[in-house]
């Protein structure tokens, strides 16, 4: 014998939890991934190194799993033989902190380091032998942080001294996961000089991008350790570390604070962002949903009516043709008028005209001059 | 009609030439001297900057500590050295063993073609000790070297005792990527021919020695120290080499970076960096510090050890400390940080180093002047020659008699005569090169039988007499004419154009290789070359003429050396560095393949012996 507005309240909150419970299922993303790449190679580049491997420790630590991080290093610090302090790679001076680790897995290693292999890895067109561990195993509902470091400049990063990749293969690699629906939202952060040049070009939905410095700006080096005797980081991603130091799996930090990690004070260059491709706004994104793995739980003592899917219809067998919803037109994204195709005379009308000039001149100068041609 | 098959034009183009000629080069003369003075101007030259990329942003915190100790290890040395009277191998294997590296020894001889009263020998016989440290954790493909030389008396005795220092210091470090190799000479450069020849398993100079038991991989770099005392003022930094050729510039950037990160004073040709280069003093400083690279440059010996490693193409340069009266000593520890220093920046090279200049001329360790900032003044000189031979091409294709009209006079004879006609004074010219360079040294014993003069002077006194016999060449060899000159107002042309045009292909080869020696040579020969013919007044010419020759020359060099060194000679000690300094460039020659020497008597002199045939053609 239960109060009526209590009856009434129940049966709200049953409503809402339904719905919230419908929302659960149908919302976002299921899974994580990261592509995490060091272009860089030789000595003296150490701090790429240790700017990759940073945004890895701390991608593991909010939950992400090594089976879930395709890792590109292009060369080895920690047993580089200028070392002095060998299996470690420092991210701040006097070696507070190593970010080598004993359980770090590289899944591509010094010459494996190509714009071809990164590429493939992006698109998914890997040769049948490839293991799973050099897989990016995606799926349209995956969250995916890539990361990029190295050398670049206004439209290209370096890979590796000697080959280049650039901001319109890039873009296209991106348009091709979203073809392939590979994912479902990327977040994609480059810390070189002249990043933003990097994610101009991109023109698939449910992109949003960060970069370190603009165009014509080159992003600098954070600290040298005296010991180890080369600069440890850079400064995008040493701020962007210890702004990441301070997440864990359950904060509820958003995008619009990462936004504002390494101000020109501190960077010297302006770190820039692009969120127009992306569909929801950045500060209901939670910074977890890229950097971690958070699996969405809520305990409820209720039990839950899921709607019913599809009712059957006896004797018939309805067979729907799936097909996938074209979520946004890409021309209302880029606010591009269709280009035009560029007219060209009919071929006929050429060679006509340059008839008639030959005719003109044969006219003017006199018809002996012909036989000089045949 | 284009500008050269136009017949009038060209004749007014050639009309030019001949008219404007004498000006032009006056004018180009004195632009190349002027350009090359205005190269020690500092708004000219360029600041010194790292352009390797492995060696930049790399920056470590010294560390060495035991430079007391090190000190006490020279003492060690030196008191091992006098009881042993030369170098004592037994003890420094002993201590580099001690230190932990893999140590071998050298032994070498070799008899010198005639003594050298410079450093008093004449069969050298000697050992170098070497120690190598392995690198804990690379493969053994490249090295560095570090050594010292051991020195009769009581000199670089702390030179050797920081090596050991560093070596047992490095030996404690697991950060090295190449190996180092510490290494002591006997017999400085001697000595240090053998060892190279002996790692790269070549044998260019004829000196026996004993195969290397004990190899490191190629070697990228080299530095050679010389310490003399306990504290030093000053740095002093030595890179010219043999032939004049020079390390590559990223080794000196290199030095004068650590130079201002210690605090450490340092030099180049003994000269202190000075900042009013707008002060006619300031400007003056920076000449005479350029001046004095240019004559070690032109004079290709190698002035430290270091000058043999060159011809293998490794950068090497040798650091001198230098004690002066100043106030601020610095210790034998911070010599140890900055050489630590500069070991781990060139441990960081992936390659060879290139990034920067090769030929280069400073006025002081901060600026540099690059190749293509100094050719032009030899250039301008060149260009002297080049007019003068178009000239005398012009001269020589004039029909003698003026006829105006474009017909040419076929059958009236043009009394040319050809090249062979050149062929005598040239074959006799070469052939009295030839006897300067080889007679001196092989007809010592028949010159010390017949006079009282020791080997040494009797070789270079027969170089002279050699000398001076060609300059009575003229007067006899015109009997020997093979071609009938006929026409002889021609022949002297043909001869000067041929010579002219020899002396021009001989600097310009020069100063490519050897800037400094061709720019100098250019400076005397040029003038003469170009003004010579028989009908210039005879005595004064051919006293400008011995003037001008490459023999004044070096006798004005030697007294202006000294002068830039602020240490002037008076003529009769200036006389005996000039006899000193002769002998030392034909020991030089034998010894280490110098090629100054060969250049000289072989091209240079045959050359100018040709000009002085020229004045005195009849």
């Amino acid at each position: 014998n239960i109060n009526p507005c209590v009856q009434i309240i129940i049966h709200l909150l049953s409503v809402i939890s339904q719905n919230s419970a419908g929302q659960f299922f149908s919302s976002g993303h299921t899974n994580n991934w990261a592509v995490l790449v060091c272009t860089s190679r030789f000595w003296f580049n150490y701090r790429h190194v240790a700017n990759t491997l940073s945004v890895y420790r701390s991608v593991k630590r909010l939950g992400i799993p090594d089976s879930h991080i395709v890792l590109m290093l292009a060369d080895d610090m920690a047993c580089n033989h200028r070392n002095p302090k060998p299996a470690t790679v420092f991210s701040h001076k006097n070696m507070e902190l190593n970010v080598y680790g004993d359980d770090v897995e590289v899944d591509y290693r010094g010459y494996e380091v190509t714009v071809e292999n990164f590429l493939r890895v992006l698109t998914g067109r890997l040769p049948p032998s490839t293991p799973r561990s050099k897989r990016l195993l995606s799926d349209d509902r995956s969250n995916i942080l890539i990361y990029l470091t190295g050398h670049g400049g206004n439209g290209f990063l370096k890979f590796q001294d000697s080959e280049e990749i650039s901001n319109v293969e890039l873009a296209d690699a991106f348009e091709q996961m979203w073809q392939k629906r590979r994912y479902n939202e990327l977040l994609f952060i480059i810390d070189t000089c002249q990043g933003a040049s990097m994610y101009e070009r991109f023109y698939s939905p449910n992109i949003m991008a960060l970069a370190s410095s603009q165009v014509g700006e080159d992003s600098l080096s954070h600290q040298p350790d005296l010991a180890i005797g080369v600069h440890l980081m850079d400064r995008y991603t040493f701020y962007m570390l210890e702004f990441l130091e301070d997440i864990h799996p359950a904060s509820k930090t958003n995008m619009n604070d990462l936004f504002k990690v390494c101000p020109k004070s501190q960077c010297v260059s302006t770190p820039g962002h692009r969120t127009d491709l992306f569909l929801r706004d950045p500060g209901s994104v939670l910074i977890t949903d890229f950097f971690g793995s958070v699996r969405k739980v809520e305990l409820t003592m209720d039990a839950i009516n899921l709607t019913d899917p599809i009712n059957p219809v006896n004797g018939e067998e309805q067979k729907e043709v799936y097909s996938y919803a074209d979520q946004l037109p890409v021309s209302e994204i880029i606010h591009q008028k269709p280009k035009q195709k560029d007219w060209h005379p009919p071929d006929g009308f050429i060679l006509g005209l340059w008839t008639l000039i030959l005719l003109v001149f044969f006219k003017t100068y006199g018809i002996k001059h012909l036989k000089h041609i045949f | 009609m284009g500008l050269l098959s136009d017949p009038n034009r060209r004749r007014a183009l050639i009309s030019m030439l001949t008219r404007l000629n004498a000006p032009i080069c006056v004018v180009c003369y004195f632009a190349g001297v002027a350009w090359f003075m205005g190269l020690a101007f500092e708004p000219f030259t360029l600041r010194t900057y790292m352009s390797e990329n492995a060696m930049g942003s790399t920056m470590v915190e010294e560390r060495f500590p035991a430079g007391e100790r090190a000190l006490a290890t020279g003492r060690e040395f030196a008191a091992h050295k006098k009881k042993v009277g030369g170098m004592p191998v037994d003890w420094l294997v002993k201590n580099m063993q001690d230190r932990g590296l893999e140590v071998f020894t050298q032994s070498f001889s070799r008899t010198l073609p005639f003594p050298d009263e410079n450093k008093e020998r004449y069969i050298v016989k000697g050992t170098n000790v070497y120690g190598i440290l392995r690198a804990p954790r690379a493969p053994r493909t490249e090295a560095l070297v570090l050594s010292a030389p051991c020195s009769p008396g009581d000199n670089n005795n702390q030179a050797v005792g920081l090596l050991l220092g560093l070596a047992q210091y490095f030996r404690n470090q697991i950060y090295w990527a190449k190996d180092i190799i510490f290494l002591v000479n006997e017999h400085d450069l001697i000595g240090m021919q053998a060892w190279l020849e002996g790692y790269h398993h070549t044998n260019t100079t004829g000196m026996s020695w004993s195969p290397l038991q004990g190899r490191g991989g190629s070697i990228q770099a080299a530095l050679s120290l010389e310490l003399s005392s306990d504290v030093i003022t000053s740095l002093d930094l030595v890179l010219e080499g043999l032939n004049g050729q020079l390390p590559n510039l990223d080794l000196a950037n290199l030095f004068y970076a650590f130079c201002q990160k210690i605090g450490v004073l340092c030099t180049i040709q003994g000269k202190l960096q000075r900042n009013d280069w707008d002060s006619v003093s300031g400007y003056n400083h920076a000449v005479q510090t350029m001046m004095l690279m240019v004559m070690k440059q032109a004079s290709g010996r190698p002035w430290g050890d270091h000058g043999l490693f060159l011809r293998y193409h490794i950068e090497a340069a040798t650091i001198k400390g230098v004690n002066s009266f100043r106030q601020y000593k610095t210790d034998a520890t911070t010599i140890g940080r900055l050489l630590e220093g500069m070991y781990r920046k060139l441990n960081n090279l992936l390659e060879r180093l290139h990034q920067s200049y090769f030929f280069y001329l400073m006025p002081s360790l901060s600026h540099f002047v690059s190749i293509g900032y100094y050719m032009p003044a030899f250039g301008l000189l060149a260009v002297i020659l080049l007019l003068r031979a178009l000239d005398l091409w012009v001269q020589l294709n004039t029909p003698p008699s003026t006829t105006e009209d474009g017909v040419a006079d076929i059958d009236q004879v043009r009394h040319t005569p050809g090249v062979l006609s050149v062929l005598t004074p040239l074959v006799i010219s070469h052939l009295t090169g030839v006897a300067l360079y080889a007679l001196p040294i092989r007809f010592q014993e028949t010159a010390v039988e017949h006079f009282p003069v020791s080997e040494t002077e009797a070789v270079v006194l027969t170089a002279i007499a050699i000398y001076t016999a060609g300059l009575a060449l003229p007067h006899n060899t015109h009997r020997y004419y093979i071609v009938c000159v006929c026409g002889t107002e021609q022949g002297w042309r043909v001869l000067k154009l041929v010579a002219v045009l020899y002396l021009a292909v001989l600097l310009g080869c020069t100063a490519l290789i050897n800037f400094s020696l061709g720019f100098i040579l250019a400076l005397t020969l040029v003038p003469l070359a170009a003004f010579v013919t028989p009908h210039v007044p005879k005595v004064l010419s051919a006293f400008i003429l011995v003037i001008l020759s490459p023999a004044c020359t070096l006798l004005f060099s030697v007294f202006f050396f000294q002068e830039l060194q602020d240490m002037p000679v008076s003529f009769q000690d200036g006389w005996l560095l000039y006899l000193s300094v002769i002998s030392q460039g034909i020991l030089d020659h034998s010894l280490y393949g110098s090629l100054v020497y060969p250049l000289i008597a072989l091209l240079v002199y045959p050359c100018w012996l040709l000009f002085w045939n020229i004045l005195f053609w009849k």
